[in-house]
């Protein structure tokens, strides 16, 4: 008797193509272990907690293929006046024709697969991702292509952001990248990841990103979603901090079919600070989901959440934020707050905040909201002499720009101020 | 300039005024004052534009247009301004993000040029000193975290900057201690002119020591029941409504 393939076959079937054989046994092993977890997962269901508001059915009942491509035009993708290193993935594969990289000293750039021949990388590469009970993480560690790896040394400060370009292009592909962050003791990095899909239908970027934040380091990671309407990204990372650092992510989303963000952060040492801020910017039938995680393990660390979403037509936002204090995280200060605006009637949003606190001397706080536009605010607005439409958009740009104020990098915020104006400007 | 003629409005089918009749000429002064719930807020409401408020019978003529068929904006175009009761706090919009797009959407809409930075600078400069208002403020958000003097005093800063030919005050001086009133009145002084007018609506007479108006009018149960010179005011002051009351019921 012959078993149905499942779903789970199906989309594993399309990865056959794909060969590591030139890996070396450390990590062909990670790839077998991968594996052997995926035997025990299946795709997420209505009855998944974890996945309840986000169906992925659209996602995994079709077939995709592996697509390297030779050459592509990155102008249009490039941040107008922002002087940044330039790193390309397209279908997830590294592109070192199209990158442009400037050699810093104790800064080491390079493509994940070569970067598998590094002695260092073998305690640190999966740490945070094995056996995490996530499907999608799984068949990320079992068949990653290639993907960026940064490593900055101790007391080093990165002189220029790091701006890979994560590229999908043509019809049915799907890109398996894989990113490596490690900020050494007291350094300092920025980087920029933009998610593009060039004329292509129905692709699937399913990739994963491993954060390492070193003592005292300071890391900051903005997250760019702008992939048309028919693609789908199902993105993670997972963050690690020890003690005295700063880690900040910022992720802007401005559409996608199904956009689903996992955002884990643990927090394992005291006097963290962790900021996590987001905007989403539903438009058509997009659906876009945020799932974070903070989990404070340790004593005197600071959290901030703000995630904020404009939903227009028929779009779907999710929030999930959860926090966990653990018992031995005294004196945490943790904060979350997720507001939405829906434009229609046949917007929504399912939020979902979340603390679990276990220690007793913190302060925590967490709140949601959605609504319309404040209809007193637009009226005060008329009565100096604005039309309706503009004070409309003068409402909409200033909600949602207060979410990614903690970008630091100035063109970068300039480019996301000038997409949210071009939005709204309609 | 105004001309209010038996004016009904009502809001949830409830007629609040009765068939309200003023005029208002260039140059002058008007204060309105009533007890509590007798239509003053009304009032200033429906001249605004506010949604919420159905106009069932009269009309407003304001400066040779029909008021009440203009969008709330192009009444603000056409120069009216009503100073808020109680202004709205509008959380990342600039006060001077916001006043720009206003003087510039005022401007297209009387087919002049924008205001350049220099020369909007320069009255955001003039006319925050008007009203002691800080600089500071002015770049915040919309009376975001404002005291409530420091809100009255940015509507007064707005209607300078806005230059309207009639002002509505709306209980501007409600909440506002000594010091904070004498700021506000002066400001409404200073913007005085023989080509514009004010309407200040009020519950007591203190404003009006520092506003002096050439026309007192007692709006009681929806309708203007008694009008006069500025010692009417103090003749209300002095007895209250009751008196009022008596007369109209009698």
């Amino acid at each position: 008797m012959i078993a149905d393939l499942t779903k789970k076959d199906s989309l594993l079937a399309s990865l056959s193509s794909l060969n590591f054989s030139d890996e070396n046994e450390y990590f062909a092993d990670l790839r077998n272990k991968a594996k052997a977890e995926l035997e025990t997962l299946e795709f997420p269901t209505s009855k998944t907690e974890y996945w309840k508001y986000t169906r992925v059915g659209k996602i995994v009942n079709k077939s995709y293929n592996i697509a390297k491509v030779e050459d592509i035009d990155i102008t249009p993708y490039l941040i107008p006046g922002l002087n940044a290193n330039i790193l390309v993935l397209v279908n997830g594969f590294y592109k070192a024709n199209l990158s442009k990289i400037d050699a810093q000293d104790g800064i080491t750039v390079l493509p994940l697969s070569e970067a598998k021949n590094l002695a260092q990388l073998n305690a640190k590469f999966c740490s945070l991702t094995t056996n995490k009970e996530e499907v999608f993480l799984a068949v990320n560690n079992a068949y990653h292509t290639d993907g960026i790896y940064i490593e900055v040394a101790n007391n080093t400060i990165a002189t220029k952001a790091y701006h890979i370009l994560n590229i999908t292009t043509g019809n049915n592909v799907i890109a398996l990248s894989r990113n490596v962050i490690i900020g050494g003791k007291s350094s300092q990095v920025k980087v920029i990841e933009s998610f593009i899909n060039e004329n292509g239908n129905e692709n699937f970027v399913n990739n994963v990103s491993e954060i390492f934040v070193g003592e005292n380091a300071n890391v900051e990671y903005n997250k760019i979603q702008d992939k048309s309407n028919d693609n789908y990204h199902i993105s993670t990372e997972q963050v690690y901090q020890e003690a005295n650092s700063n880690f900040t992510i910022n992720t802007a989303t401005f559409n996608g079919a199904i956009v689903r963000n996992n955002l884990n952060i643990w927090v394992d040492a005291s006097n963290c600070e962790t900021n996590l801020s987001g905007l989403y910017l539903g438009q058509n039938k997009d659906h876009i989901d945020n799932h974070t995680v903070v989990d404070h393990m340790k004593p005197n660390c600071n959290s901030n959440e703000v995630y904020k979403g404009v939903l227009d037509h028929e779009s779907t936002g999710v929030f999930n934020g959860k926090v966990f204090v653990r018992q031995d995280a005294q004196i945490t200060n943790a904060f979350q707050q997720n507001n939405n605006i829906l434009l229609t009637d046949t917007a929504n949003v399912n939020s979902k905040p979340e603390l679990e606190i276990y220690a007793d001397d913190v302060k925590c706080s967490h709140g949601s909201t959605t609504g319309q536009i404040d209809e007193e605010a637009i009226f005060y607005l008329q009565s100096r002499g604005i039309s309706k439409r503009n004070a409309m958009k003068l409402m909409i740009n200033a909600f949602a720009k207060d979410a990614l104020a903690n970008i630091s990098i100035t063109a970068l915020a300039d480019f996301i101020d000038t997409k949210i104006e071009e939005r709204f400007t309609k | 300039m105004l001309s209010i003629k038996n004016l009904h409005a009502s809001i949830q089918d409830k007629e609040i005024l009765k068939g309200i009749n003023l005029e208002v000429k260039a140059g002058e002064v008007h204060a309105i004052m009533g007890p509590n719930g007798s239509g003053k807020s009304t009032l200033s409401n429906v001249l605004a534009g506010r949604e919420e408020y159905e106009v069932t019978e009269g009309s407003v003529d304001f400066e040779g247009a029909d008021l009440l068929d203009l969008a709330p904006e192009d009444r603000a175009k056409e120069g009216l301004f009503l100073a808020f009761q109680y202004p709205v706090e509008i959380p990342g919009v600039s006060n001077i993000n916001f006043l720009k797009t206003a003087i510039n959407e005022k401007r297209e809409y009387h087919k002049q040029e924008p205001a350049t930075a220099k020369e909007f600078l320069g009255m955001v400069k003039e006319k925050s000193a008007l009203v002691e208002l800080d600089s500071k403020l002015a770049s915040r958000s919309v009376n975001e975290g404002f005291s409530g003097g420091e809100k009255k005093r940015n509507e007064i800063f707005q209607m300078a900057m806005l230059e309207p030919k009639l002002s509505i005050l709306d209980e501007t001086d409600s909440g506002l201690d000594i010091d904070a009133l004498r700021i506000v009145a002066n400001g409404v002084n200073k913007l005085k002119s023989e080509n514009n007018a004010t309407v200040v609506i009020t519950h007591y007479q203190r404003l009006l020591d520092y506003i002096v108006p050439d026309f007192v009018h007692v709006l009681y149960n929806g309708k203007i029941v008694k009008s006069g010179t500025k010692e009417l005011a103090l003749e209300l002051e002095e007895k209250g409504y009751d008196w009022i009351k008596e007369e109209v019921n009698a």
